[in-house]
């Protein structure tokens, strides 16, 4: 990632375009932290690529002062394989939405996370498709209404994070819409992660989904079923700050410290870039119900990287033959004759 | 045994090598093209595998077959072969169709034993007599006992002896066409550099094989082939998929840009990828990607980061990646798509030959969609359009989709290396400093030839959104103006168009004042060039129109058609090229040979075509 000895501020990041989402849409306070997230790197915006693919939230590049390509339903995740695997010096970014990322383009959401390409995924799942004005996603839950599903849908959805520990994830994280401070942090952390960075932001959608997560990260109910989670601290939650995450057995519960005699030693402490993503993956299964549902960087695990990896072979392969054109190659390597 | 008549001299010969998949006869093949070519022949060789990737050793579905055409005028491997070497009983069986009516054969008479017989089905014990075979016109070698002799010091056993079989059977057909046993044994010393133990037993095996072939049929006639006269320089063998790849790689020298390939396993397009994948030793990145979408998706990532992007499939994949090419028309970046066209519809004859992807490559995109369409006309000239597409694509900023064909892809020829100057720079349309201050836009254009100008990521002050939205001529922002849509598909249409001031004009070949004009294109050419050349020979002047750029056509071509009263288009497909000309050409009457047989034309089909099309008038 190239530091820039200037200090940028998001409205670098920011076009003139007039925004078209709904007003209130979850969208608009996304890409508010993302400009925001962008100026903390220090990235100027012309090394800057972002991509989408189709669907609301995928008309976010064109409110970007970066470079940006908003491409076809579902193919983002390997249009911005190509941009980084060519240019490994650029900052990409990818934005999809639940349907994009995980109906349409699941295999090459999967891909791109197991191939580990350096590119910051921002996962914008409101549970369902609200261009097409109100069909069911993958993200929404047994029995959802919708459009398409008058009588409620009769199948299972994706749980993201488990897509992403299943496709060998090393970075995961998760934030929502109008958590700013935390969105601005997660989206940093992804950046600055080398390699796939996945980051699920719940996301409201006020037309044909609102107050999906409401539940969960309404301000009212947010301290008691959501848990901030930071490397190296213990996991600790509730709007009094006696809640904790402890062992229990192969599973988590969550206690009330100093009660059933628990105390702040018993709590477990939050280990973001431990090879085995065991617990992490736990974590990342909360779903804010029984488990208040994990923010933050859940996983965040250096592992090589597919653009470095390709990089690295062809300076190596380059350098031992050490051919210097194609004809060179070719009378080196081929059985030839000559016509005088 | 054959009639004595020494040395026969002959303009080209075709031999058939086959055997089991495992018998090398791909190696011995290309050995003695190789040496051939060296000797000043003109070569063209095709292999013939079975679909079975290890079928049962001796059976008949597991012979595999490599055809040699050398000589003079060569331009295809050859409709039927002179000389059919036959390692085994199933070999000789399923082969022998394609040997010449008082063709040699070779063949190894160790293996007439009951078992093998029996694989190849045969219901008595004597093949040549139940094929019908005239036995004046076989060969019967004890291979395997020769062999053994030939190697009885050199203690190895029997299994690695066998592996020398091949050479045995080469050293046999060196001396039947003089070719001199130090070519190959050059050949063997340099594929072998780091075994000289199996080199010492190749070479021991190519010399019994050539001494059987003196001593024992001193009495057959060998043969002396003609030379041609090459524009002089370094040669060698080279297949269409690799001449593809090396196609693409001279462009990405020329242009000066990095090749990025993004690809899917596809049969028989898959040794494209193969060959990138190991040209990193030349700065390719080549990405074996998740799926056909991923690897045109991958290209176009790259494109717009500023590669020389490519994504190499066949018919099925071409399919699924036409939203992909729709988007690389949409945002004018320049992308190359090669289509190894093979038999379809769906999963089709995936190892065989057609030309039945012309509408698709032409049309097979929702909404407006041109894209330039290049085909290639031979294994050498894959070389050639592939870094024709590149420059297309580059300079027009475009997408170019080239069609070789299965056929082609893995036929060999002679081609000639290129040297310093024999390919122009590519000069790409980059944005400048200059325009990015007068206030470029994306969609601004270039005049004359309507292409837009590329601004790269890492470009100070022209960061730029492009996409699948329509834009607005002007701005380059989201517009669905209905006035400027038509105004973008106009323009996009007419920029693909006008790329025929910038290709070749077709040259017509044989008689020019001929009243019939063959038309064909792409890789038909060396079929259609000798069935041209025996039809002007034996007193029916023809011309032949064969076309490399089919959208646009060149700009002469409508009239040089236009100039003769017969016209008439031979494809591997049930008429596309026919229909997209006449389309083009309303008041001609187009007449048409077809063949949709997974296999490419005989000459005699189309000579034999072309007579009754005229006699019939």
């Amino acid at each position: 990632m190239e530091n820039n000895n200037c200090i940028f501020v998001p409205g670098d990041f920011k076009n003139g375009a007039s925004v078209r989402w709904c007003p209130g849409c979850g969208d608009h306070a996304i890409l508010n932290t993302l400009h925001k997230a962008m100026a903390r790197l220090g990235v100027a915006p012309k090394d800057t690529v972002v991509v989408s693919g189709i669907g609301c939230s995928s008309r976010l590049p064109y409110y970007m002062n970066t470079y940006g390509m908003h491409t076809i339903h579902g193919r983002a995740a390997a249009i911005a394989t190509g941009v980084k695997t060519s240019r490994p010096e650029l900052t990409v970014w990818q934005i999809s939405g639940d349907g994009d990322g995980l109906a349409i383009g699941g295999n090459h959401f999967i891909h791109a996370v197991r191939r580990n390409v350096d590119i910051n995924m921002l996962l914008l799942n409101n549970k369902i498709y609200g261009l097409t004005k109100g069909q069911y996603s993958p993200t929404s839950s047994r029995g959802t209404v919708s459009k398409s599903s008058p009588y409620g849908t009769t199948e299972d959805p994706f749980i993201p994070a488990e897509l992403c520990f299943g496709a060998r994830g090393n970075f995961f994280a998760r934030s929502f819409d109008v958590g700013l401070d935390i969105s601005v942090a997660v989206m940093e952390a992804a950046a600055r992660h080398k390699g796939a960075a996945v980051v699920e932001i719940l996301q409201n959608c006020v037309i044909f989904n609102n107050g999906i997560h409401a539940e969960i990260v309404d301000k009212e109910v947010r301290d008691d079923h959501t848990i901030y989670l930071k490397h190296g601290e213990k996991m600790i939650f509730g709007k009094n700050h006696d809640k904790g995450l402890v062992q229990d057995g192969f599973n988590i519960k969550a206690v009330t410290i100093g009660e059933d005699g628990y105390t702040l030693d018993d709590v477990l402490v939050h280990d973001a870039h431990c090879e085995s993503n065991f617990l992490q993956q736990q974590l990342a299964m909360m779903d804010g119900r029984d488990l208040p549902l994990a923010l933050g960087v859940i996983r965040d695990y250096d592992a090589p990287t597919y653009e470095a990896e390709v990089a690295a072979q062809v300076a190596e392969v380059k350098g031992k033959k050490n051919f210097s054109s194609l004809r060179d190659m070719v009378l080196k390597t081929s059985d030839t004759w000559t016509v005088e | 045994m054959l009639p004595n008549t020494d040395v026969i001299t002959k303009d080209s010969v075709v031999i058939r090598f086959s055997g089991d998949s495992g018998d090398g006869m791909q190696l011995a093949g290309n050995i003695f093209s190789n040496v051939s070519a060296g000797e000043g022949n003109a070569i063209s060789t095709f292999p013939d595998y079975p679909a079975e990737i290890r079928a049962p050793q001796g059976s008949l579905s597991g012979v595999s077959g490599f055809q040699v055409h050398i000589g003079r005028g060569v331009h295809t491997p050859g409709d039927v072969a002179d000389v059919l070497v036959a390692m085994n009983p199933a070999a000789l069986k399923t082969n022998l169709r394609y040997l010449k009516k008082g063709g040699i054969i070779i063949c190894d008479s160790d293996t007439f034993r009951p078992a093998d017989l029996n694989k190849a089905e045969f219901a008595t014990d004597d093949p040549v007599s139940e094929l019908g075979i005239d036995p004046e016109h076989i060969m019967l070698v004890p291979m395997t006992t020769i062999l053994k002799s030939a190697l009885a010091d050199s203690g190895m056993d029997q299994k690695a002896m066998m592996k020398c079989k091949n050479m045995l059977a080469l050293g046999i057909v060196c001396w039947l066409f003089d070719r001199p046993v130090e070519g190959v044994l050059h050949k063997l010393k340099a594929k072998f550099a780091k075994k000289p133990a199996v080199y010492e037993a190749n070479a021991k095996v190519v010399q019994a094989g050539w001494d059987y072939g003196h001593n024992t049929h001193a009495s057959m006639p060998t043969y002396r082939i003609e030379t041609e006269a090459v524009k002089p320089g370094v040669y060698t063998d080279v297949n269409g998929n690799t001449a593809t790849a090396w196609g693409l790689i001279m462009a990405s020298e020329k242009s000066g840009l990095p090749l990025f390939l993004g690809s899917y396993p596809i049969t028989p397009a898959t040794d494209i990828l193969h060959e990138l994948a190991k040209r990193k030793d030349l700065g390719v990145k080549a990405c074996q990607m998740e799926d056909e979408i991923a690897g045109v998706c991958s290209a176009i990532g790259a494109s717009y980061a500023g590669n020389l992007a490519v994504t190499s499939t066949s018919g099925p994949g071409l399919a699924l990646k036409s939203e992909g090419i729709g988007l690389a028309v949409m945002a004018e970046l320049p992308l190359v798509v090669i289509d190894v066209q093979r038999g379809g519809p769906s999963t089709g004859l995936p190892t065989k030959t057609e030309q039945t992807d012309l509408m698709q490559a032409l049309y097979g995109r929702n909404g407006e969609s041109p894209v330039c369409v290049v085909a290639a006309a031979s294994p050498v000239d894959c070389f050639t359009m592939a870094f024709e597409a590149a420059r297309i694509a580059l300079e027009h900023m475009t997408p170019v989709i080239l069609l070789t064909d299965a056929f082609i892809a893995n036929g060999s020829s002679a081609w000639r290396v290129p040297e310093e100057g024999d390919y122009p720079a590519i000069k790409v349309p980059f944005v400048n400093k200059e325009m990015i201050e007068a206030g470029w836009t994306p969609y601004m254009r270039n005049e004359d030839t309507l292409v837009r100008y590329w601004a790269i990521p890492g470009t100070e002050d022209a960061m730029h959104r492009v996409g699948g939205l329509e834009k607005d001529a002007k701005t380059s922002v989201i517009s669905t103006d209905g006035a400027n849509h038509e105004k973008m598909v106009l323009t996009r249409r007419q920029k693909v168009a006008d790329i025929a001031k910038d290709i070749p004009l077709i040259q017509i070949q044989g008689n020019v004042d001929a009243d019939t004009l063959l038309v064909g294109w792409g890789g038909t050419y060396g079929h259609m060039l000798t069935a041209c050349e025996e039809l002007n020979g034996n007193g029916t002047p023809v011309a032949l129109a064969q076309f490399r750029y089919i959208n646009p056509l060149p700009a002469n071509a409508l009239d040089e058609i236009r100039k003769y009263k017969n016209v008439i288009v031979a494809e591997l497909n049930t008429g596309m090229f026919a229909d997209y000309l006449q389309q083009k050409l309303p008041g001609v009457e187009i007449k048409r040979i077809n063949k949709i047989e997974g296999q490419p034309f005989m000459v005699s089909e189309i000579v034999d075509g072309v007579l009754n099309h005229i006699n019939n008038k």
